[in-house]
Order: structure tokens, then sequence, then C-alpha cells
């Protein structure tokens, strides 16, 4: 705030009064809007969420036609269609929605997971050791056995309970949030070890602030930059993941076209129709690397060391 | 896991891409290759002297775990035995048995079979030598037969044992197999691929509970063409020309590398497109993918389909829904509305069997059939083409619902009396048959059926022990294939009420479709006894039909038997039976 206040002292009297004091999170945005990549990022973002949410309203060509297989993208079908004669412009956008709708939902999971244990683990010692053994047991689990056996015990009930598609919907974000929040929890608690030691923590528990106001107020603001670059890299990791389930008819049916869906039915036909693999590979290429952008600038707007 | 299939998936494609742009380069150089062939094919007696081909190379997309092939768990490990041991008679491609260790084959006319049908005859060949240059005699078959059903022994080829009496050996070329009753299809015992005869030397400590860890499983002697030298379960297997054969001019090969691994798509580019390989097993891959590969002009392999593999839809008989709890799916309840033969015959009406044969399955994987029965040609049901089942008409099969009182409702689902048209329709995961699931699903939602997607990886789908298998069938539709024998016996059974799968039977009956019904059951009666050919043609044939017209199972499309096999066009003398093993006539390969 120092430097803030030599920068208004320079001006005019008078404007020093017109201009509100910035928030955390305003200043946070100010910092973020200066990063182009990331703006760009947030753009492409919002841009495919609109177009998988209302694209499928709009543009609904879902029907089998033999006659045109795999052709190429044409006027009539931009993106060209698959062996069933599928547009794969309507498969697309109707698989991006659950596709980008995985992907943030379970890395948001696993990072709140990851968080709350990271943390606890890290600024209480004595939880320190029994919450690290337990995430080094679930990074040792192997993954799709246990994949396997959950799939089993929940699918039916949950789709019972809350409909074919949510059903699965959510044990999927479940899965895959129960099984990735583990290099979180490790980060955050390496973050906290180190940090609780510094002097202004110190300080703040000198002034008798709580346990809770500490961790969230002092510490947290320090350790988000590293956790929201493992969260960036979690969705691309999400989406990926989220295919191989489809692939081995554990996830979504087989009819549900999320975008690993596609890609895995594209493999074969990579020398015959190139553009089957092309749209979908290109969608979860862009949808990875704009959050990864956006990522990178929110690190930069929310660490209060790089504050000017 | 998945990152690492994408990483080799590309690899391959990339590979194969740089292959082919080459090869469209390479203008000169595929020009001559027409020329190197057939002057190879010109000179075909040269090459039949024993040893003087080169190494024989063999890809299958799954490995062998174990050569023996009655301790087998699956046809990978069945063929990589077939070189070293063989049965006493091969299926040969005509559903006849061919001669193979056997010097004839015994028939009621040649008096190998007596006229009670309850006894059969071998003459064996003399003077036919295991690898290890020691005596084959009769008693190693007879041998055989005991440790094979022997029910300790667990062998996986005990299918035949239940109506095998006694097999004996009188002397050292003869072989007589005894059955409890009269048995039409007397060549049950001794012929294919499940009766390879081992070495009674080797193997009498083996029998019972020793069976499954036998040292000799992994290194068996055997009377075929090439014995072993050295095998890498999982892997691969290497294997040497037996100087024992009793072809003194075969076989034409030095040595033969079987390996094992990778998928059916990179298994048909590594014998179509860069020609690495001579003999590639079961390119199961989708027509326009396989199409282009087989039918370019410079394509090095060539596929002979032979058809034999059912693929169909089950309709389920009894009830499904989860609400029933421990009596799900049980033989004694009834499914609510697929108990209306109408709601049956609609389904039946919306399956386009045409568009699922030409388009995914192709001129190299399967043609449309409407009959349970599809070989031998002898057994085939005619009368079925013209039966309103088989017949792919959606405005039909629409009118048969709508006049049956089953109305469509706000959201396009019919129902009748509260119950809807909803179903669930499941396999084994598989992307030609999610395609299969893409083409009836749409179909079905048109005529106002809700469909559900189901499919389970084939080793959870194809157990009775998973709730998401084909045995308990806790679905409405499900689809798979199996392969059909020389004779339809075992075909037919699988539709009788006794063999209705339930918990009764720990789910392990082959009447998936819990059907029953006493006409059928009378019409397989005849097939099970009738001595008369004719007459039990004749009830094997009415059988189907009833299948049929009475909407049990909705076949779809006749694959290839046993295995769509891709063979480099250099190799010579290969022929395949639908019946036996891909491998059955390995000793005749040449180049």
């Amino acid at each position: 705030m120092a430097t803030a206040q030599v920068r208004l002292g320079a001006q005019p009297a008078g404007a020093e009064v017109a201009r509100p004091a910035r928030s955390l999170w305003a200043d946070a945005w100010i910092t973020f809007t200066r990063d182009r990549l990331a703006v760009a990022g947030l753009a492409v973002l919002v841009l495919l969420s609109v177009a998988v949410l209302v694209g499928p309203v709009l543009w609904k060509q879902t029907a089998i036609d033999f006659s045109r297989a795999l052709q190429g993208p044409s006027l009539d079908h931009p993106f060209g269609v698959d062996d069933l004669g599928r547009d794969l412009l309507a498969r697309v956008l109707e698989g991006g929605r659950v596709s980008i709708a995985v992907g943030i939902t379970a890395v948001l999971l696993a990072v709140a997971l990851g968080t709350a244990i990271g943390a606890v683990a890290g600024y209480y010692s004595w939880l320190d050791n029994p919450l690290m053994r337990i995430t080094d047991l679930f990074l040792s689990l192997p993954v799709l056995p246990l994949l396997l056996v959950l799939i089993y015990l929940f699918r039916e009930a949950l789709q019972l309970a809350l409909g074919a598609q949510l059903g699965v919907f959510i044990m999927i974000v479940g899965v895959i949030g129960i099984l990735n929040w583990m290099p979180v929890a490790r980060l955050v608690r390496a973050s906290f070890l180190s940090l609780k030691q510094r002097e202004f923590v110190e300080a703040a528990r000198c002034v008798g602030s709580p346990d809770g106001r500490i961790i969230f107020r002092h510490i947290l603001p320090n350790v988000l930059s590293p956790v929201l670059v493992a969260a960036t890299i979690g969705v691309g990791a999400a989406i990926i993941t989220e295919s191989t389930l489809s692939f081995l008819g554990l996830g979504f049916p087989s009819d549900t076209p999320t975008w690993g869906r596609l890609l895995f039915d594209a493999v074969n036909y990579l020398d015959i129709a190139p553009h089957w693999a092309i749209f979908p590979g290109l969608a979860i290429f862009l949808i990875v690397l704009s959050v990864n952008f956006i990522g990178d600038g929110l690190r930069d707007a929310l660490d209060p060391r790089r504050k000017i | 896991m998945g990152t690492r299939y994408w990483y080799k998936a590309f690899a391959v494609a990339a590979i194969s891409g740089l292959v082919l742009a080459a090869c469209a380069q390479g203008g000169p150089a595929a020009t001559t290759a027409p020329t190197a062939a057939a002057t190879a094919t010109a000179a075909p007696t040269v090459a039949s002297a024993r040893g003087t081909g080169g190494d024989l190379k063999i890809l299958y997309w799954q490995a062998p775990t174990i050569l023996n092939p009655h301790q087998a768990t699956g046809t990978k490990d069945n063929d990589a035995s077939r070189l070293m041991i063989e049965p006493i008679a091969a299926w040969g491609p005509d559903g006849k048995p061919f001669p193979v260790l056997a010097a004839e084959v015994p028939t009621v006319e040649n008096g190998g079979v007596t006229k009670d049908l309850k006894t059969v005859t071998w003459k064996l060949k003399s003077g036919v030598k295991w690898s290890d240059g020691s005596a084959f005699s009769a008693d190693d078959a007879a041998f055989t037969y005991t440790y094979q059903c022997d029910p300790k022994s667990a062998t996986s080829t005990d299918g035949g044992c239940a109506d095998v009496a006694s097999v004996t050996a009188p002397n050292a070329t003869t072989l007589v197999v005894t059955y409890k009753n009269p048995q039409p299809f007397f060549w049950l015992w001794g012929v294919g691929t499940s009766y390879g005869v081992l070495q009674k030397t080797q193997f009498s400590g083996c029998v019972g509970e020793k069976a499954k860890d036998c040292p000799a499983n992994l290194k068996p002697i055997g009377t075929g063409p090439y014995k072993l030298r050295e095998f890498k379960p999982g892997d691969v297997v290497l294997y040497d020309l037996n100087e024992n054969y009793r072809d003194p001019n075969k076989p034409f090969f030095k040595s033969v590398t079987f390996k094992g691994g990778g998928d059916a798509p990179s298994a048909a580019r590594a014998v179509c497109q860069t020609g690495d390989i001579d003999f590639g097993w079961n390119l199961q891959v989708e027509a326009a993918v396989l199409r282009p590969m087989v039918e370019a002009a410079d394509s090095k392999c060539a596929v002979s389909p032979q058809f034999g593999v059912l693929e169909r839809i089950h309709i389920n008989f009894a009830d499904p829904s989860a609400s029933l709890g421990a009596k799900r799916s049980e033989p004694d309840t009834k499914h609510p509305f697929f108990s209306d033969i109408n709601v049956r015959k609609a389904v039946a009406m919306a399956a386009n069997r045409t568009a699922v044969a030409e388009q995914l399955y192709g001129k190299y994987g399967g043609v449309p059939v409407c009959n349970v029965v599809v070989i031998p040609e002898s057994f085939v049901s005619k009368n079925t083409a013209s039966l309103d089942t088989c017949k792919y008409d959606l405005v039909a099969a629409e009118k048969l619902l709508q006049d049956n009182g089953w109305v469509k409702g706000a959201d396009g689902v019919r129902a009748k009396g509260g119950v809807r048209l909803e179903i669930t329709y499941q396999t084994s995961t598989n992307a030609v048959r999610q395609k299969t699931q893409d083409i009836i699903k749409a179909d079905l939602e048109k005529i106002g059926f809700k469909v559900t997607l189901k499919n389970a990886p084939a080793s959870t789908f194809f157990t009775n022990t998973s709730p998401d298998g084909a045995n308990k069938f806790f679905a409405d539709l499900e689809e798979f294939a199996s392969g059909q024998e020389p004779d339809p016996y075992g075909t037919l059974l699988g539709y009788t009420c006794d063999e209705r799968a339930g918990s009764a039977n720990n789910w392990n009956k082959g009447n998936y479709s819990r059907y029953c019904n006493p006409e059928y059951d009378k019409q397989f009666q005849i097939v099970r006894t009738e001595t008369d050919p004719a007459k039990r043609q004749a009830a094997a044939v009415a059988a189907n039909d009833i299948l049929i017209k009475d909407a049990v199972v909705i076949p779809l499309v006749n694959r290839v038997a046993p295995t769509a096999d891709g063979a480099s066009k250099l190799l010579k003398g290969h022929q395949t039976s639908a019946f036996d093993s891909s491998l059955w006539d390995i000793a005749n390969w040449s180049k």
C-alpha cells in the first residue's frame, strides 16, 4: 500500500478522495486483466462453455446416415461426419457439455479435498503423520481395480437415486476427485510447514488470532499459486481419465459422445478420416490450454508477494 | 494408463502414415512387387522341401500363457499349442473330420461306427513319432481322455466328457470311443482343437490336482510339425522344425516365431501394410478401416473369410427389474412387456441387420443373417427369409405396437397400462458392438422405445458372477456372439427349458433368454436322439424356425469363423476352416 500512497500523493489534491480503496479481489482482477494470455484463455473458456451450452439446441443433426459416412468437413457438416454418418460438430458440442463439466467439477473436488487435508496436516503437527499415511495409502492404491470396485458398489444405487445421467456424472466426478487429491495435499502441506514458521504467522499468533483465521487469512493465500497450477493441469488429466473410463465401459453409456470417447472412436480412422480425431482433439487442447493460461494469470494475480 | 495407450496408438498411426507416404512416392518399387510374387508362384515345387523356408512370423494380438490345449484360457493358447499338439482329426473346411493322427475317418459305412451309434473305432497312423523320438501309440490318446475328463484336472476342454463312457486302446493303432447313449454326432470326442493328444510319458504325473501347475504345460512334447525352442508366457513362443515329423517333405519353414500382444488394428497394419508379419490372427477391425488396408494396391495381405459365428441380440423373457432384488432375472419371473410377442416382434422388425453387416462388418467381417443355426449348410433353414421378424420395417413395427394398445406418450415413449417400453441394452466393450448398439437404438427410439445402452469389458461380461454379465442378464436386451460346431446340437441346446440360467444353477447354463416352450423342446429332443439324418435335420430346421417366429433371439450377422485372419500374399498352402483352429493346417504352409 505504501507505494500506492506515494503514487496517489503525487496526484493533484482532491483526486485522492474520489478514488475508492481497492479490495484484494478487485486488485487481483486488475492484475489478471493485464495478463493478455490469461484474458484470452478466459475468453476461449467462456466461448467454449457458451457454445456447448447453446450449441446442441441450435445444431441438431444427430441422425445416422450411412450414405455420408466418413465424409470430411463441408458446409453442411463443418467438422465432417463419423463412420455412421453422424455430424461431428453436433457430437463435439454435445460431448463438450459432459467433458467440461466433468473436468472442472472433478478438479474442484480434488483441489478442495487436497487443500483441506494438506492444510490440516501441515498446520497441526499431531495430525500430520496419520493424514500423510492416508495420503500414501491413496497414492499406492491400484487405480483400475479400485475403480471397478467403486463403480460396481455405487453405480446402480446412484443411478436409482439420481437418474441414469446424473448418477453416472456424480459417480465419475467423485471417483476422479477421490483419486486425484493426493498431489495437491502434499503441495499444500509442504507450503504450510514452511510458512507456519515465518514471522508474519508468528506475529498473527502473538496478537491472538485463532487457528482458523491464521490458516485462511494468513497462510492459505500464500499457497494458492501452486494449488492453482496443480488444478489447471488436473483439468486436462480429468478429461482424459473420463475418456479412459468410458472406453472401458465404466463411464457414461457409449452413446454419450464425450470428447475422450470421440477420440477413442477415431483412433483407427486416423489415416482415412483424420477430421474425426482433429476436432475433439482440438477442443480438448483448447480447453486445457485456456485453463492453464487462466491458472497462470490467477497465480500472478493472487500471489501476495507479487503485489506492486 | 489411458495416456500410454494414446502414445502407442499415435506412434503406430504415425509410423504407418510414413510407410504409406513412402509407398506412395516409391512408384517403381510398387510395380516390381507383383513381378516378384509372380515368379514365386511359378515354382511351387521347389518350395515344398522340408526346412528350406526361413522363419515364419505369426502375430496374435493376445499373447499365449500356456501351451497345453486342455488348460488353455483362450484361443491364443490353443493355437500356440497346435503347432506341436495335434488331435486325432481336425475339422476340415467342409465341416467333416480331416485325419491327422488317424489313418481314416470312421463312418457307419466303413464300419468304424456301430449301427447303434454308440461305439466309434478310430484307426491311427502307424510309425508316428513324438518330437523326442519316442513312438506314438493309441495309448497316448486313451490317456488324454483320462487326463481331460478327470474332474480334478479342471480342464477347459471337458465339454464332451459327459457323453463319453470310455476311450480305450486295444492296440497301438486302434482307439475305441464308447458313448453312454446313441450319439448322432459320433465324432464328438477326438476331433478338433479341444482334443489335442498329450504324450502319456510326459503328462502321466499331471493328472488330477497337479494338472494346473504341471511344468509340462509350458514345454509339451508333441507330434506336430514344430517343436518348442523357447516360451516366454505372455510374450512370445519360438519353435524349431520337428525332425521326427511324419511327412518327410514338411514342414517348409525352419522355424516359427509366434508373437503375442498389441491390438487388432496394429496386427492388421503389420500384416497388410508393412508386411512384417506373415500371418495375423483375428483382424477384428471395423470394415471401413480394414477394407482399404486389404484392398490397397500395395497391400501385402489377403483375407479369405469363412462365416460361422452368430452375432445376435437375446431378448430377456425374465424380469430384470432391480426392484425384484434376489428374484431379479430368475427364470420363474415374467418380463413386464417382452411377455407380449408383439413387442418382441416389433424389436425384431426394427433391427437393421443389413446396415450392421455392411457398414460395420463389411465383406471381411460378416453377412446379414436371420437364422440361429448358421452352419453347416445342410442344417441352415431356408424358411426364415420371408418371416416378418426377419424384415427390417419400422412402419410395420410401429403399426404392430399401435394396434396392440402400446400408445405413444407425450415424450414419445409407448406405454400400455402404465408399463412403459423402456429398455436396457447391454453388450461387451468393443468398438463394433457399441456402434451396433447405436444403430439399433436409433431405430428402436423411432418406433417408441426408450433405450439405455450399457457395456462391460469382455472379462466381466462373459462371466456368471458379474451383475453386468451376460449370464445374469440384468437387462432387457443383450448382444454377443458365439461360434458354432459342425453339428447344431450345442447351438440349439441353449434355448431349452432345462438350460435356463438362474441362481439355482449358479447362472451357468446356456439359455440366457430364459425361453421355455414345450413345442421347441420336442423338436430339440428329436435332434438329440434321432438316428435318421434326414429326420434329425428337419427337426433342427423346425427348432430354428420356432426361435425366429417367436422372436426369442434376433440374429444380426454371420461373422467370420474362427477369426478373420490375415495372411501374407506370399504365404501358400493355407486353408481356412470355420470349425477348427486358424493354424490347423500349418504343416502345409509354405512361401
